[in-house]
This record gives C-alpha cells, sequence and structure tokens, in this order.
C-alpha cells in the first residue's frame, strides 16, 4: 500500500508497511526516553540520597529546608514542575534546553521519593550500628559510607527498580516542554501520517519492551537484596 | 599483646595494673543525665584510677548503663564533666575559660575509650577480620597490613582464630561477643567498658566469653569498667565494686566486703534478690 492511501477514513486495519515506515523514528524517541530516564534515575538516586542524609542532619538550619523543599516538591504535579523548569526559569536568567529541564524535572520529583526509600533503609539499620561506630571512633563520614550505607542500600535498591520503571512511564510528560521522545515522535508521526492505530501501538509496545524486563530486573533485585541478613 | 603496646605515656601507673592512688583515668564530677522526668544520673561523681577493674552493679534502671553511655559520648551529660586520662571529655580550655569542647576534641579524647555491648553489634556486611580492622585503619590510621597483622593476634587472644572470614551472622553469640572484644581491644583503648556483656548469650557460652574477660583482667593493665549480673565473676576480678541505684553510688567497697557485709540495707536486698536468683 502506498501514502496516497492513508487519508481514507475506512476502519483502521493494521499496515504493516506504516509500522515498519515509522520504526526508525519511533526508535530514535524511545532512545531519547531511555536517555532522559536513565540520566534522570541518577540524579534522583544520588540526589534522594543526599536529602536522605541531610535530614538527618543535627543542625535544624540543614534539615528544615530540606523537610521544605520535599514537601513541597511532593506535594505538586510533575507537569507543574516541568513547565516552571522549562517556560519560568528563563525570565529569571536561567535557559535550559528541554532536555535538560526535562531530566532535572524527573530528577528533583524523583528524588523526593528516592529521599523517602532511602530514609527508611537508614532507619531501619539499628542504632547500635551507630553506637559501635563510636566505640571505634569512626568519623561521621567513615560511619555513613563504611558502616551505615552499605547497610541501608541493599534494602532500598528494590524501591529504587520500581521508580526507575515509574519514571519511564513519566516520561511522555516531556513532550510538553518540546522533547521528541518516544511518545511526541508517536503524534508527530500521527499527523504527518493520519494512521493512530500503527503510531501509538507501536508507541505502547515500545514502551512495554523496555517496562517489562525492567519490572523483571526489580523482581530480581528484591529477591536478592530484600532481606535476608539475620 | 596488643593492649599494653599503648602504654607510653601512663606514668602514673605502677606495674601489674593495680590502681595507682594519684591521677584517676576517669573522673565523674556532679554528672547529671535524665530522660524527661527520669533522673539515671544525679550529680555523679566518682574516681577510677588507672588500671583499676571496677565492677559496677546495680538494679536494671538504675542508670549504671547510662554511666558507660556518657562515658563513650552515646549520650550527652546535661550536666557536670568528665575526665579521662587527664583530660576533659566534653569541655576544653579556651583562652584560659572552660568551654563545651568541639566535636573534634571530643572526638580526641573518646579515642581512649572503647566499648563492648550486650548485643555485640558487630558490623553484619563486613566479616570478623574487617569488624576488627576497621576502626584501627579508619580512625587510627594503622596501614592495612598492619591492621591484619594485629587482629588475627586478637583473635588468637579471644580464641577466633580460624573464623577471619565468617560473617557475623554465621557466628554464636559467644563467639560474636569475643569478636566484639576483639575489635575493642584493636582500637588500643586506656579505658575498656562492658556493657552487659554476657546477659545476652544463652547460659552455655556465658563462660568462653567470661573466660576471655578474665584474662583481659588479669593480664593487662588496661582500665576497665564492667557493669554486671556476674556476682561470682564480679569477685574474682573486680578491684572494687560500686553498687548504683537511683543516679547515685549508694555503696562501694573491695568485693570480698560488699558481697559478705554490705553495709546498707539497699546493697543487701540487691544482692539477695540477685544471688538467690543464681
Amino acid at each position: 500500500m502506498t501514502a496516497g492511501a492513508v487519508a481514507q477514513a475506512s476502519p483502521a486495519t493494521w499496515d504493516w508497511d506504516i509500522a515498519q515506515r515509522m520504526m526508525p523514528e519511533l526508535l530514535r524517541g524511545l532512545s531519547v526516553t531511555l536517555q532522559a530516564t536513565l540520566v534522570g534515575i541518577t540524579v534522583a538516586m544520588v540526589l534522594g540520597l543526599v536529602l536522605a542524609m541531610a535530614r538527618r542532619s543535627s543542625l535544624p538550619v540543614v534539615r528544615w529546608p530540606v523537610v521544605g523543599f520535599i514537601e513541597f516538591v511532593r506535594s505538586t504535579p510533575l507537569l507543574v514542575q516541568l513547565f516552571f523548569l522549562f517556560f519560568v526559569l528563563p525570565d529569571l536568567g536561567v535557559r535550559l534546553s528541554g532536555f535538560t529541564a526535562g531530566v532535572l524535572g524527573l530528577g528533583l520529583h524523583y528524588a523526593t521519593y528516592t529521599s523517602e526509600a532511602y530514609r527508611s533503609g537508614i532507619e531501619n539499620v539499628e542504632k547500635g550500628q551507630w553506637e559501635a561506630a563510636v566505640a571505634c571512633n569512626l568519623s561521621t563520614r567513615t560511619t555513613w559510607g563504611s558502616v551505615v550505607l552499605p547497610q541501608a542500600i541493599p534494602t532500598v535498591i528494590p524501591a529504587l527498580g520500581n521508580y526507575l520503571v515509574a519514571m519511564l512511564k513519566d516520561a511522555p510528560l516531556l513532550s510538553t516542554i518540546a522533547v521528541l521522545e518516544l511518545l511526541a515522535v508517536a503524534r508527530q508521526l500521527n499527523s504527518q501520517l493520519f494512521r493512530p492505530l500503527e503510531a501509538f501501538s507501536l508507541a505502547a509496545l515500545l514502551f512495554l519492551a523496555v517496562s517489562i524486563p525492567a519490572a523483571i530486573l526489580v523482581r530480581y533485585l528484591e529477591k536478592r537484596y530484600g532481606y535476608s541478613r539475620e | 599483646m596488643a593492649t599494653r603496646e599503648n602504654e607510653p605515656t601512663s606514668d602514673g601507673e605502677s606495674a601489674g595494673g593495680r590502681p595507682s592512688p594519684e591521677r584517676p583515668m576517669v573522673r565523674f564530677d556532679s554528672v547529671t543525665k535524665a530522660f524527661g522526668d527520669n533522673v539515671v544520673l544525679d550529680g555523679l561523681d566518682f574516681e577510677v584510677a588507672a588500671g583499676e577493674k571496677l565492677v559496677i552493679i546495680g538494679p536494671s534502671g538504675s542508670g549504671k548503663t547510662t554511666i558507660l553511655r556518657v562515658l563513650m559520648t552515646l549520650e550527652r551529660p546535661d550536666s557536670g564533666m568528665i575526665e579521662v586520662g587527664g583530660e576533659h571529655l566534653y569541655h576544653e580550655e579556651r583562652g584560659g575559660k572552660l568551654v563545651k569542647a568541639s566535636e573534634k576534641h571530643v572526638r580526641r579524647v573518646r579515642g581512649k575509650i572503647s566499648m563492648v555491648f550486650q548485643h555485640f553489634f558487630l558490623f553484619p556486611h563486613k566479616t570478623v577480620l574487617e569488624n576488627i580492622t576497621l576502626g584501627p585503619v579508619k580512625a587510627l590510621g594503622v596501614p592495612k597490613d598492619e591492621a591484619r597483622e594485629r587482629a588475627c593476634k586478637l583473635l588468637e587472644l579471644v580464641g577466633m582464630e580460624g573464623k577471619h572470614d565468617q560473617y557475623p551472622a554465621s557466628l554464636s553469640g559467644g563467639q560474636k561477643q569475643r569478636v566484639a572484644i576483639a575489635r575493642a581491644l584493636a582500637m588500643q583503648p586506656k579505658v575498656m567498658l562492658f556493657d552487659e556483656v554476657t546477659s545476652a548469650l544463652d547460659p552455655e557460652l556465658v563462660g568462653e566469653v567470661l573466660g576471655v574477660l578474665r584474662d583481659l583482667a588479669l593480664n593487662t593493665d588496661m582500665t576497665m569498667l564492667l557493669v554486671t549480673h556476674e556476682m561470682g565473676f564480679a569477685k574474682e576480678i573486680g578491684d572494687r565494686v560500686v553498687m548504683f541505684d537511683n543516679g547515685r553510688v549508694v555503696e562501694e567497697g573491695p568485693p570480698r566486703q560488699m558481697f559478705s557485709q554490705p553495709r546498707e540495707a539497699r546493697t543487701r536486698s540487691f544482692l539477695d534478690a540477685v544471688l538467690d536468683h543464681e
């Protein structure tokens, strides 16, 4: 079948030819989605840990802004945060590309969730471990790095995996700030070729193709790192 | 033995680990600590001589563990002063005045102390050997090889040779506690604190840990503070016994006298209750 036949409004039947023509573009979109997700989850994992540790600071000046930030970000929609980063920051003199704003938005937003996961992981380390660290006269840094985090982080890994999958599925929001991720590409193809069936089915399948293995990975991590110690 | 090499500055100490009368290793000066309305240390004054083995007894909830905990800096006292080896633990001199010490100072002085806990608190993600070398390598700056070598000697000392690469989860309670003792010794402390170290053990495992403690008490000149309910053991190794109740020292004396002829009714009734039970 040729592109000329595409415009007709008859009941849609799956067209392999169209599907094949869409694939390269869609794969490029998927690659953008994956990049955004991977960079985003990295930001979320690092920043979340920093937030969780700062929240345990003995200094209220450190603790309260962190609590405020977490509550603020968690209580507003991701989409609003993306708009803020992309449309409002330029007015304040900070111009970010759509991709940068998007990755930052995903990272910041999910950092507040991962920080809660880290927090419970840290709280699950028994108090005696901190005390033994004092008895060994360890510095704060060594206590975190060699005693507390090595025990806390394995218990948090499954939760981080879940956030990774969730973030992947939130990535289409980046299409609203001019990022050509998978869904944006599908919409573009649909408006060019008027074939929603192929465009969006393929987009969904590509999401599935990534999120199902990711979910399997998470389940494996759960088994591996879920509570196995005394 | 590793714990002896660390005594170059012990001018006030006499040989054989006997108490020296002039300079106390540990001094509490009207130390107060309350948890809410519960006053656990009520203006506590007492001294422990260098090399002395001091046994602290008393009913549970009497605050005797808190004595060890404020000394280890696990709890901060509400008021009063503590000296360790002639240095203030929570205060330092600045411009001729005694002020609240910086964390750096606290950390330096608390390096003279180490502690063994009732529930061991070994690092579960580290092997036996790593448990023992962590403090020396990270806090004392001992080179890794040397720390490992010393750790092996200490494991021998506590009868745990050949278990280097095991994880704590695979050890019995008695074995865990012996590793914990080796870990504390590896810090080369001048003062060792033992907080009911046999209370969490199955009865048949108590003996192996007491055996290690006995060796330490009789063969080193470390200052030792032991909170324990093992009265026979206290009598055997203690230079002095302190009866503690309601945040205060009720009575103190040599073990023989304390256990056979306590002066205070409170001590008598406590000992009756404990010894009856044994």
